[in-house]
Order: C-alpha cells, then structure tokens, then sequence
C-alpha cells in the first residue's frame, strides 16, 4: 500500500477531532507527533492540539499506519473535523500487524475462497472503529484503576482520567488524584445530565465558602508595606535569567508568608474538634483563579524550606496545571494557610474568607505606586497592602498583628528571604 | 436538656438496672426472669437487690433451662405479661434459638400480624475477659439477620438507660446485646429518650468513617484518636441498632469521607461487618475512594490466653492499621 | 340432636370430612406445602376441647385442623389458610401448619416440635401473674415431642411455678416414620411426665367420651390452681404422617388393628346401639359436615389473594395493629 492519500475506502480509516470536555468545541493541531508511514499503537500521542483551555496531547485509540494529516497545522477546526487518515492493519508491512491476513491466502489460493479483497473485508473492516461516536475517553476510563469517587469526580469536572497520574493501590487514581480535590465532600455523584465542570466547582465553592463564613468568626488586618527595595531585588535577580524564569512578585510573597508562618505557628494549621492543630509544616495553599471562573487551591508544601526561584517554578506549573486542569497530586497535599493575590486582577486590598479547617489566609492587593512617607520625606513607592484574615477562635489580633509586622519585615529584606 | 455536667455518673450496669427498675415501678406486667437474677442479682450483677424491691415472683429466678424460660417468657409475653428475659452469654442463647429465631420473631407473621411478642430478651456479649471459646463469642449478627427480631447493642452509660427502656415499650421482640467490658464503665446519664434505630455519630470527622457497636466504639474512638496524630481525621459511628441497619447515617458519613473501616469483634465471614461493608457499597458506591475495609475478629474460636485473646479480637491498632490502609493504599506506613 | 355426645360425634365427623376433603384437595394442588391429617386422632381434640371454656387457651401443633375447627374458627377461614387466601384465619400467612384466631385464642399451629411447650408455659405464667383464676392454657403435642428438651425444661417450669398447663400428648406411636418403642427409654409417657411431680395418666384417645371425661377431670384440678395436668392419649393417625410419607414403617395389620378402632364408627355404633341416635341422624351429622367442608372449599375459592405489595407486612409493629391477649 503507498502511502500516498488514497480517497478514504472501506480499508482507510479516518479519526477525528477528539472532545476532550464538554465545552470544548474546536481546536487546532499545534505539532503533529506522527508523521506519514509511522505505525500508531493505541494509547499513542499523535498531536498536540490547541483548545480554548489549554493545550492537550491527543491520543489515538487504535493501531494502524499512518496514510495522511487531514488538516493543516494551525487550522483551528470543529471538533468531530476528520484529522487524520489511518490505514488499517493489513496495509502495514509490519510483520505482527499483518499477520491476520494469513487467514485468507490459504482459501484464497486454492481459488475456492472469497476474494482477497471480500476476505479482508469481511475479517478487518466489519465496522470502521474511527466512525464511532464513542468519545475516546471512555475507553482508557474502562482500563484504567480509579476509585468510583475519583471516576464521578472526574466525570463530573470533565476531567480525562487517562491524564491523572494515580497514587492510589497500584497506581489506581484516587480522589486526591484529581485538581479541586480541595473541594472534596461537595462535589456531588454526577447527575443524569452531566453538569458542566465549572457549576460543580461553583457549587463547591459555595458549600466551603458558606460554611467558613458560618462557623469562623473571622477577625481582619492590614499593612501596607513598601516594596520598593524588593521590586529592585526582582528587577536584580532577573537581570541575567530568560523571561520563563524571571521570579515575580508572587513568589516573593509565598516564600515571606511561608517564613512568617514558620514564626507564627499559632496561625499555621487547623481548627479541628473545637481545637487548634497545628500544621507538621508550613504548607501554602495558592489560590489560583481559572479563566473560566472558579478557582483550585494547590499546596506548596514546606514552603518555607524552598529557594525562591523553586517557589516560582511550582507556581509557574500550579497556575498552567490548574488552568489546563491536570493537577499534580503533589498539590494536593493539605495546606495550613492560603495565600490569595488578587493585585493582578486590580484589587487594592482583600478581605478574605479563611478556607476551613486552617485558621488564617493571608491575601495580596495590587502593587501600585502610592505616595509613601519615609525619612519625613513623602515619595511614591510600590506599595502592597497584605491583610490577614484568621480565626478569632484560634488566635487574637495580636498574634494576627505580629504576622503582618513579620511579614512586612521579610518583604522589605528580600534578601534574606 | 440537663447540662451534661448535671448528670449524674453511673455505670453502665447502674443504668441498665435504673433502666429496668423504673419499668417496673411504672407497669406491674414488667418482670425479669433468668438465671440467678434474684439473690445472686444475675450473673454481672444487673439485678442485684431488685428481687428485695419486686419479690421474687417479678424478679425470677428459673432452672438452667434456656430454650423453656426463653419460651416462657415470649408465652408471656404472648399472654399480655411484658417480660425481660436475661441470658447469661450470648452463646447460651443458642439453647434457645429455636424459641427466638421459631416463634418469638414469627408469630406475628404466621397469624397475619393477630400476635405480637412484647418481650425483652437481654445477653452478654463478646470477648476481653479470658473466659475461652464458649463464653466470649460476639453473634449479634445471628439474631440480626432475623426479620422480626429488634436487634441493639447500646454502647454508653446513656444508651444503656434509655434504649433499654424504648426496647421495654416496643411491641415486638427486642435483642439487647450488652458487651461484658461495658458493665463497669462509667460516665453520666444524659436525658433520654433514645430511639432503637438510630445509630450516633460519637467523633465527627472528615476523612474517613469508622463504623463500630458496643465493645468496638471505644476502641474505635481511640483509634481515631491515634489517626489525628496522623492527621487522619476519622468520623466514629456507633451503631447502636443492628437491626434495623440505620443505612441513612451510615450513606450519609461515607458520602462525607468516601472511606470506611467497619469494626466488628464478631467474626469477619458472612457476618455483621461484611452487610455494613455491602450496604455502604451499595448506598455510596460512586462517592467512595477506597475499598471499604473490615477489621473483625480473627476465624478462631476465641482462645484462653490473654495473648492470644487480644490477636484474636480487633485492637485499637487494628483499627489504625485498618484506617491506614485505606487511607493510603497500602501498609507501608503504618 | 344437641346432647353432649351428639356433639362429640358431630364434631368428630366434622374433622373427618374436612380432612378428607383436604387431602383431596392436596391432590389438586389447591393446598400446598405440608398437610398433616388428624384422621383416627379426632376423638382426642373433640373430646378435650368440648371441656374447655371461652377463656381458655389453646396451642397445638401442626396437626391441627381439627382442633381449630372444634374450637369454633369458621370452616371457611380455615379452609381459606388452607388455601394461602387473605381471608384465611392467619391471613394466609401460615397455612395449614399454622391456624391462628386471636378471639379464640387459638394460638397455632406451631411446626416445631416441642417448641411449643415452652410458649404454653408462658402463656399459663402470665395468667397466673397477672391472677386471671381458673384460666387454662391446653397445649397439644405428640408424643414426638417428648424426645425434645423443649419437652422436659416447659413441664419442669411448669410444675415448679405451679401454672394452670393442661399438657395434652396426642401419642399415636409415631414421630413420622419413628416408632415410640424405638426412640424411647421409658414407653410409659405419663409415667415420665409424672417424674416432674404433676399429675398424670394415660387415657384411650380412641374414645371421645373417655377424652372428655379426663380432660374434665385434670381440668378441674388445672383450675382449682393445682398445677399442670400430663394427659396421654393413645391413639393412631389412619394415615400417613403427612401427604408426602409413603408409610413403610408401619405394619398394614397394625394400621388395620387400629383402624377397627376408628373413634367416628365405634362411637357411631354405641349411640345407635344405645338408642340415642338412628342411623338417618347419624347420616345428617355426615351431610351437614359435607355441606359445611363445600361452604368452606367455595369461600377459599372465591376468597382475593393477598396483593405482593403486602409482602413484608405484619413483621413489626409499623405494620398495622395487633393484640394483645388479656
């Protein structure tokens, strides 16, 4: 069989533009990853595609010889739009895949049998396998390990299991597995109607959210501090670094939170049982928001024994992990203390809500240039205003005020940090 | 309510006896039969003084002879008496399968529901005391599986008082399993009334729910202390009801956690832990992350030696091991 | 036609259609399960129940149509039982093993052997506590049940609480297919029993007065509050133990000896022999039976089945009310 693109028979077979979640509706083929003539195995990856979420390995569910690209690359194209056409076994000079064809020649030989053409017919090509409208989840969903709570979840957030990597019994994906598994015990067994991903994360949301400001009685502080000196230190350490690993500002301040914390163990961990526990580390939640709306909320954790540019490289995977929605387990660990900065959206300042069971959640506003009074003179500075909110039932605003002042210490000597 | 700290401190046995004491005075067709139950004042000593209260015609005492004053208790029941019915153990019982399992839980039924049997049949249960093979087994479960049957195994001080008395007011049959290492405990009474089909939330918690009757909650409340040092934050239900299962409790803490241990000191085959294991299965299976996880006893007739006793029961350890495993897949870190 | 020993022969004769009308029945599996034939035992049921009152009690076995007919519970109730109908006497639940009638206080129809004895017991124990005089519990069992310790620890407590127990040993020689002679060490019942210090005696239970006449007797003891009576009544069920024996352990000469006994022909033959009653008579007590035993067969038939959605009825008391016998 040449390998040039005959018109699409009965023995070529066509796969499409998989969906790999609800609202996705098109994407374009970024790179291909196999080229003409190249056998596929299932499981294979033979793109990377471009969706409005992220960008996505694209993974092909039966084997066969590559004959042609159905489309160019770049081309953003209807989900369901053929990609790639595909010959079947019996074209490929493989030895293995080939071998079924051994059926026919024998009762073909004698002249007695079907014709060759009938026979790999009728053995091959009883139904094109890439016609079917099975969605290519489903199959590695029925190989795979996985709990029925990380299955429902998964199904539920529109989450392709095949992308998990499991830390459960033999490597079964579990629960903590899974991206928003922070918001475990609301998301529900899906419903008839899938609902789409970002209602059950809303509805999750909702459930702690409303809890927390039911049960904590929250107690809120500010600082503003001046940035001045740190934003020079950035600027320093950035000088000689490529642009995919400049530190930002983030950074700086998980590593100042995660030191604070260290020296304030009383506002790093839980309420639990109507008692304070504290936290076997400094573990720090980040709140990372999703274009779509919405937010997860992965660990760093040991934050404070990380180098900043490590705190910057777990963001800089936290925040394209979170928003393409392949989280690391590793993230999921439980934090003792959130951090949310919300500067990047334009806020001034946050009052927040402590995410239950931790005590305390530490929020960043916008960093802006305001006037500032130093040395009785008045200059503008980068100024961030850091609020504190925390649990009145585990720590008073005392306690509270030593952080923030800890805090401000750290962010105004970067050096140390 | 009465504050907890007003209540007054009693043992478990203190309870059961007030519990039974208070019937008395109440209803003159209350009384209390079985072995020893008068002068000796049964054998945990539950009855002790009552006879010099009640007489000794409400307070009676009958030959070793389970299968006829069983029987004579569901005839009396049957007759309009409302009879509490004290065997020894658990497994003296079996003398008088035939009486409970035959005709104290068919007779409604067999007359097109025209009977009902009003009697309370008491035992002891399970093992801890080095009392060997024919005195230390745990077969809720037998009685449990019997429609028709009330089964219930209070755990507390406050469950002792006020499910004894809600098993005296119903209508039917009612088992009340009593767990030999609970007599002496002690703690206060708190107001009743408790319900016979309800089981309690002792420990509330988040990450995984141990499920446990009588003898086993203490352990288990123990273990979920360990578990906390872990970090494990474990949800402890008693059951206190064997019959009826109160599954809503049950789906309702697993859907919670997603994970769930079920202790049980009667044998692991085809027994209690294995129809909660199947119900929660059955009631919570997409919500579930791990397998759930049985720790019972070990397929032994219990023996003598202490050692050997306490390998053959469930520990407080077992537990952990048991929240452990399904916590992280493995034993590894146990 | 209303003397006592019309009414003895009448309700004799009441059993023996019923039941021959059930095994027929049971051919055209209209009854199923088990079905247990007092035919050749009826002298005792009618004898013993014709002494007892309104008040009394009675638990008997699982051969007991005939004691629940003689007792007053409508033919067609029981028939209906028979039948798995609604409208039976148990509400269809027991069947023929189980007969129920709380206004007569009938109280089964138990099927295990022996396992009764103890539930009489109980019975007598709450009359006794709760000082309802000259009440009687009658409890029927055969002689099977001797063999049961249910047996020994029911007539132990009953004698050493002293209860109002009318033991009633329907001893027709045979545990199914187990001869007495052969399971026994001690043949002599009421001997045995008497080893509980109660009094008993041995009585034909092919004789209906004679039946009568005990019971009359250990009645009176029972109720003047002198403890449980044993009665054994020898006698022999002409047929198999139930419709499934084959019957070949017993001897045909035995069951033709006992059968010239039959308590129905002989008491038939005294009374006209005696004049008290013609042959016309005697043939209107087999009519009217016949008549009562097709008013009930019609009633079963025409009776609904109990609907499936009632299937878990009547096992606790959510379930709907029930009594309590005072």
């Amino acid at each position: 069989m040449s390998e040039t693109a005959p018109p699409p028979t009965a023995t070529a077979r066509i796969f499409k533009m998989p969906s790999l979640g609800a609202d996705m509706e098109s994407a374009a083929v970024l790179e291909w990853l196999v080229q003409p003539g190249d056998l596929v195995q299932r499981g294979d990856v033979i793109a990377r595609v471009e969706t409005e979420k992220s960008d996505i390995d694209v993974e092909i569910w039966e084997k066969g010889r590559v004959i042609a690209h159905l489309v160019e690359i770049g081309e953003d194209v209807p989900v369901g739009t053929p990609i790639l056409q595909l010959g079947t076994s019996v074209e490929s000079t493989d030895p293995i895949s080939a071998t079924p064809a051994v059926v026919a020649p024998s009762s073909s030989s004698t002249g007695t049998g079907p014709a060759p053409a009938q026979v790999r017919e009728r053995v091959f090509i009883p139904e094109p396998v890439a016609e079917h409208d099975l969605p290519p989840t489903s199959e590695p969903a029925r190989d795979l390990r996985a709990s029925p709570l990380a299955r429902s979840m998964a199904s539920a957030l529109d989450i392709d299991l095949a992308t998990i990597a499991g830390s459960g019994p033999e490597g079964a994906i579990i629960a903590r597995d899974l991206p928003f598994n922070s918001m475990e015990g609301t998301v529900e067994a899906p419903a008839k109607s899938q609902p789409v991903a970002i209602d059950r994360m809303r509805e999750a949301i909702a459930t702690r959210m409303a809890r927390a400001n039911h049960e904590i009685p929250h107690y809120h502080l500010e600082r503003d501090v001046d940035l001045g000196t740190a934003m020079d230190w950035l600027e320093r350490s950035n000088e000689c670094v490529p642009p995919g690993e400049r530190v930002l500002p983030a950074a700086l301040f998980v590593k100042a939170v995660a030191r604070s914390m260290a020296e304030h163990p009383n506002l790093n961990g839980f309420w639990v049982d109507d008692r304070f526990q504290a936290g076997d580390g400094v573990h720090v939640g980040m709140a990372i928001s999703l274009r779509t709306g919405g937010l997860v909320i992965p660990t760093i954790v040991n934050a404070d024994r990380r180098t900043i540019s490590e705190v910057m490289s777990s963001l800089r995977e936290m925040v394209a992990g979170s928003r393409s929605g392949s989280m690391r387990s590793s993230w999921m660990h439980e934090a003792t203390v959130t951090v949310t900065n919300l500067g990047t959206n334009g806020a001034d300042r946050v009052h927040g809500v402590i995410f239950p069971p931790q005590v305390a959640l530490i929020g960043f506003g916008r960093i802006a240039a305001r006037p500032w009074v130093a040395e009785e003179q008045v200059r503008p500075r980068p100024v961030v205003t850091i609020s504190l909110a925390a649990d009145h039932r585990a720590t008073d605003g005392a306690t509270g005020s030593r952080l923030l002042s800890t805090l401000a210490h750290s962010l105004e000597h970067p050096e140390e940090l | 309510m009465t504050a907890p700290e007003l209540a007054a401190e009693t043992t478990y046995r203190d309870a059961l006896r007030e519990a039974i004491r208070e019937a008395m005075i109440e209803d003159e067709r209350v009384f209390i039969m079985g072995e020893d139950v008068a002068e000796y004042g049964g054998t945990y000593a539950v009855t002790k003084g009552l006879y010099k209260e009640f007489g000794r015609d409400r307070v009676r005492n009958t030959p070793l002879s389970e299968a006829g004053f069983v029987g004579a208790g569901i005839g009396a029941a049957l007759g309009g008496m409302l009879p509490i019915v004290e065997i020894m153990t658990v497994n003296f019982s079996l003398l008088a399968l035939d009486q409970i399992v035959n005709t104290a839980a068919t007779l409604r039924h067999m007359s097109g529901g025209q009977f009902h049997i009003p009697v309370v049949i008491r035992m002891t249960t399970g093992a801890g005391r080095q009392l060997a093979a024919q005195h230390s087994h745990s077969l809720e479960c037998w009685f449990a599986h019997v429609p028709g049957l009330r089964v219930v195994a209070p755990a507390t001080v406050t469950d002792a008082r006020w499910m004894l008395k809600a098993a005296m007011a119903d209508p039917d049959p009612v088992i009340v399993f009593e767990h030999n290492g609970l007599y002496n405990s002690s703690g206060p009474v708190l107001p009743g009334p408790v319900d016979l089909t309800t089981a309690e939330i002792r420990r509330p918690g988040t990450d995984l729910t141990i499920v446990a009757s009588a003898g086993m909650v203490s352990k288990s409340l123990e273990a979920a202390e360990q578990l906390g040092d872990r970090n494990v934050s474990a949800e402890v239900i008693d059951l206190r009801s064997l019959r009826p299962l109160d599954r809503a409790t049950l789906a309702k803490s697993v859907e919670h956690t997603s994970r769930a241990v079920v202790v049980d000191e009667g044998w692991r085959s085809v027994g209690l832990s294995a129809e909660i294991a199947a119900g929660i299965t059955e009631d919570c299976f997409y919500r579930l992350d791990a397998p759930v996880c049985r720790v019972a006893s070990r397929e032994v007739p219990i023996p003598y030696p202490r050692h050997l006793e306490d390998a053959a029961i469930p520990q407080v350890h077992d537990i952990v091991a048991g929240a452990m495993t399904v916590m992280t897949g493995s034993l590894a870190d146990v | 036609m209303t003397g006592p020993q019309t009414k003895l022969l009448r309700d004799m004769i009441r059993i023996r259609v019923f039941e021959e009308r059930c095994a027929e029945l049971y051919g055209q599996q209209k009854i199923r399960g088990f079905l247990h034939l007092y035919i050749g035992e009826e002298a005792i049921a009618a004898g013993v129940i014709s002494q007892l009152t309104k008040d009394d009690s009675i638990v008997a076995t699982y051969r007991e149509h005939g004691h629940a007919l003689i007792r007053g519970i409508p033919a067609t109730e029981i028939m209906a039982e028979m039948y798995g109908k609604a409208a039976g006497c148990s509400g269809g639940r027991g069947g023929s093993m189980h007969l129920f009638d709380a206004e007569r206080r009938f109280l089964g129809g138990n099927a295990i052997v022996g396992g009764h004895l103890p539930l009489a017991t109980g019975l007598a124990l709450a009359d006794k506590m709760l000082h309802r005089k000259g009440r009687v519990t009658a409890c029927f069992f055969g002689e099977g049940a001797v063999a049961e310790g249910e047996f020994h620890e029911a007539m132990n407590l009953a004698s050493i609480w002293n209860l109002p127990v009318l033991f009633c040993c329907e001893n027709n020689l045979y545990a199914m297919g187990t001869s007495l002679q052969s399971s026994e060490s001690e043949t002599n019942l009421s001997l045995k029993a008497s080893s509980y210090n109660m009094p008993s005696w041995s009585v034909d239970g092919m004789d209906a007065e004679a039946t009568a006449g005990a019971a009359s007797r250990a009645l009176d003891t029972v109720r003047g509050g002198g403890g449980p009576v044993f009665l054994e009544f020898r006698t022999y069920r002409f047929r198999a133990h139930s419709m499934f024996d084959p019957d070949l352990y017993r001897k045909p000469d035995e069951v033709a000896k006992w059968t010239e006994r039959d308590p129905i022909s002989t008491f038939s033959a005294q009374l006209t022999s005696a004049g008290t009653l013609t042959q016309e008579h005697i043939d209107r007590l087999w009519v009217e039976a016949s008549q009562e035993t097709q008013d009930a067969v019609d009633f079963a038939e025409a009776a609904e089945w109990e609907p499936v959605e009632n299937l878990e009825d009547h096992v606790g008391a959510t379930d709907g009310a029930s009594v309590v016998l005072v």
